[in-house]
């Protein structure tokens, strides 16, 4: 088991799982196919020693490198390709749709949430003022749900 | 059996290929479809009977040891769920027929097809032998959910879809990375082998592998903290695909983890399911009551009662396993027809917010009484399928003196009344302001003819007749439960027969 492979594993997961923590779709594709890469070599590391190509009939058996998560990781390869594809075609989709390729919140649970503090209505500004730009984002989205004209209008 | 088997899983898949080729014939398209399911769903009926008389069956494809190739299990807790499912996947696909393009119904030149695919995975999931069949199993599933979910590509389902798509591929590249874990501590990713090697590793790595299965498969089934893709997409889909979704996918997830869980005697891991479990089930009845809107009711109670799964699985007995089976098997239909039910009230009123629908009950009893069966059984009150699988369950739990979990179960399941008298409340009773013919011009529904409304109410009815049956056969059923309980725990269990078939064929085959 070699280091350097090791290595790529540990640094190709860590680059992907800070790209999918992203908003943007582009960048989550990014992270998938990084975290799809250190899967497919932790197969291959998991297949034990290298060795010369496993061809039957060419070879005896023993010295050949383990075919068995080669073949798993050449399935894993085509599914990660195929979803990629899809991932990009819903990311084009979702910028058609709203100019960018964020990913949303859901907004009935927006809705829900918002209903509760009706009272308290400054305060509740107040505390979301922190969020003020994830609220600028999304905005077209509440006004699409015809509550956050209710709610400022109260305020 | 070889043949049967195979037919279960190919059978769909060939009728998906030529209905995207007949996508423009419509009646042969819907022929071509119905076919594939049925054929389907008759050979997982013949095998459940079959293997309930002579007991499991192997099927090693391309004549490859299990240690190399694929193998396929009949074994009895797969042919046991596995009629379930593929029942409800016809069902639903008469609906869907019934329905056609209406603002919520699926496009139908999709439909058909992608189900076809959908059915494939499925089966291939029950029948699976190996973890990494298991893993394409679960992307042929998602594939086409995925597809299904935003085909109609309106904003809403796009937006949905992204984190339903980013949380799954999330769990499904867990999944690789632990099959790259299991290869090296085991050598092989064949459950039969697995069920023997898996006990003998040190317990650091036992457990860590378990605990790795348990986020993967506890994504896929929507498990306590991972539950958060659930709620958001399912309402979004149309109707149908909700039904299926609901129904189907969380549980091919939780019945992999029985499955992994149960042949890999992780017992250790016992206690913290059954925290998950109670948390699961709590969580899932209160983000349902705070919800206003038929289908998100609906989707948080999916997530609660994965919570009665996990508690049956995490018990670590043979009771607990058998309750978990039988309420698998009780809660895959009950939900899918509660969501049909759901569409059935959007075509009819045109929405299925509970604010802005009331007084069904009296224009349309036929609905009422199609939705009230299910609720009372999801809510688990005899004499319906879900008190003989909640009755199994809880009482495994005494039986375990797992008195906490047994009380959180009991509150979960009065919580559970208490949503399902609000859908009642907001749709069937109430104020008789009947403005379904404004919302349906707006939501754009074309009226529907007699025929397709046959089909629709046809299958509903099918569906609820079928949970029926369920309370009706709870005994037979108990009895299959508990054999294939046993025969996962490993008194005298298939898949480590198959071990010793695959051990004895190694030795021979080997140079």
């Amino acid at each position: 088991m070699s280091v350097a492979l090791l290595l790529a594993i540990g640094g190709l997961t860590s680059v992907g799982l800070y790209l999918i923590t992203a908003r943007s779709l582009s960048r989550i594709i990014l992270g998938f196919s990084l975290l799809g890469h250190a899967a497919v070599l932790g197969l291959l590391t998991a297949g034990g020693p290298p060795g010369p190509a496993p061809i039957a009939n060419q070879l005896d058996g023993a010295a050949s490198a383990n075919p068995v998560p080669q073949a798993l990781a050449l399935t894993a390869i085509v599914i990660s390709f195929g979803l990629t594809l899809f991932l990009l075609a819903l990311a084009r989709r979702q910028q058609l749709l709203s100019g960018e390729d964020l990913v949303e919140d859901d907004l009935e649970d927006r809705r829900i949430r918002d209903e509760e503090p009706e009272a308290e209505t400054d305060q509740g500004a107040d505390a979301h003022g922190t969020s003020a730009e994830d609220d600028d984002r999304f905005a077209y989205d509440l006004e699409d749900a015809d509550v956050a004209t209710g709610t400022e209008a109260a305020s | 059996m070889s043949t049967l088997i195979a037919l279960t899983i190919l059978a769909p898949l060939a009728a998906a290929s030529l209905g995207v080729l007949l996508r423009n014939r419509v009646v042969w398209r819907d022929i071509v479809t119905v076919i594939g399911l049925f054929a389907s769903a008759a050979s997982s009926f013949i095998m459940l009977f079959t293997v309930a008389d002579q007991g499991s069956y192997r099927l090693h494809v391309g004549g490859w040891s299990p240690e190399l190739g694929i193998e396929l299990v009949a074994d009895r807790f797969a042919t046991l769920v596995l009629p379930v499912a593929l029942s409800i996947i016809l069902v639903v696909e008469v609906f869907a027929i019934g329905q056609r393009r209406t603002a919520w119904g699926a496009n139908p030149e999709l439909t058909g097809p992608l189900l076809g695919v959908l059915t494939s995975g499925v089966s291939l999931a029950f029948l699976t032998g190996d973890l990494f069949t298991l893993f394409v199993a679960f992307e042929l599933i998602l594939v086409s959910s995925y597809v299904l979910l935003t085909h109609q590509g309106q904003r809403e389902q796009v937006r949905s879809g992204m984190s339903y798509v980013v949380m799954n591929l999330l769990a499904s590249t867990l999944f690789l990375f632990g099959l790259a874990f299991v290869y090296a501590a085991a050598g092989t990713v064949n459950m039969g082998l697995l069920a023997e090697r898996i006990p003998e590793l040190s317990d650091g790595v036992r457990l860590g592998l378990g605990a790795w299965f348990f986020v993967v498969f506890g994504t896929k089934a929507a498990v306590f903290p991972l539950f958060s893709w659930l709620p958001d997409s399912y309402p979004t889909a149309p109707t149908t695909i909700t039904a299926v979704f609901a129904g189907l996918l969380t549980k091919v997830g939780i019945y992999a983890m029985i499955r992994f869980h149960t042949i890999t005697e992780m017992d250790a891991l016992g206690p913290i399911m059954l925290v998950l479990a109670g948390i699961t089930m709590v969580i899932g009845a209160f983000g349902a009551l705070a919800q206003s809107d038929v289908k998100r009711i609906l989707s948080f109670h999916v997530i609660s009662q994965i919570g009665y799964m996990l508690m049956g699985l995490g018990l670590f007995s043979t009771a607990g396993t058998t309750g978990a089976i039988l309420f698998l098997v009780h809660h895959m239909p009950v939900k899918t027809v509660l969501f049909l039910v759901g569409g059935l009230i959007e075509n009819h009123e045109g929405t299925s917010s509970l604010d802005r629908s009331g007084g069904l009950a009296s224009r349309k009893p036929l609905i009422a009484a199609l939705f009230a069966v299910p609720a009372l059984s999801l809510a688990g009150l005899p004499p319906f399928s879900g008190f003989v699988a909640k009755f199994a369950v809880i009482s495994a739990g005494i039986q375990a003196d797992a008195v906490a979990i047994v009380a959180v179960a009991l509150i979960a399941g009065a919580l559970t009344l208490l949503s399902m008298t609000k859908i009642w409340l907001g749709v069937f009773w109430g104020s008789d302001a009947d403005q379904s013919d404004i919302l349906r011009s707006q939501a754009g529904i074309v009226s529907t003819s007699v025929a397709n409304r046959r089909a629709m109410f046809g299958a509903t009815g099918l569906a609820v007749a079928g949970t029926l049956t369920i309370s009706l056969f709870a005994g037979a059923l108990f009895d299959l439960s508990e054999k294939a309980a046993f025969e996962l725990r490993g008194d005298t269990p298939a898949v480590i027969d198959g071990a010793e078939d695959a051990s004895a064929i190694n030795n021979g085959g080997q140079p």
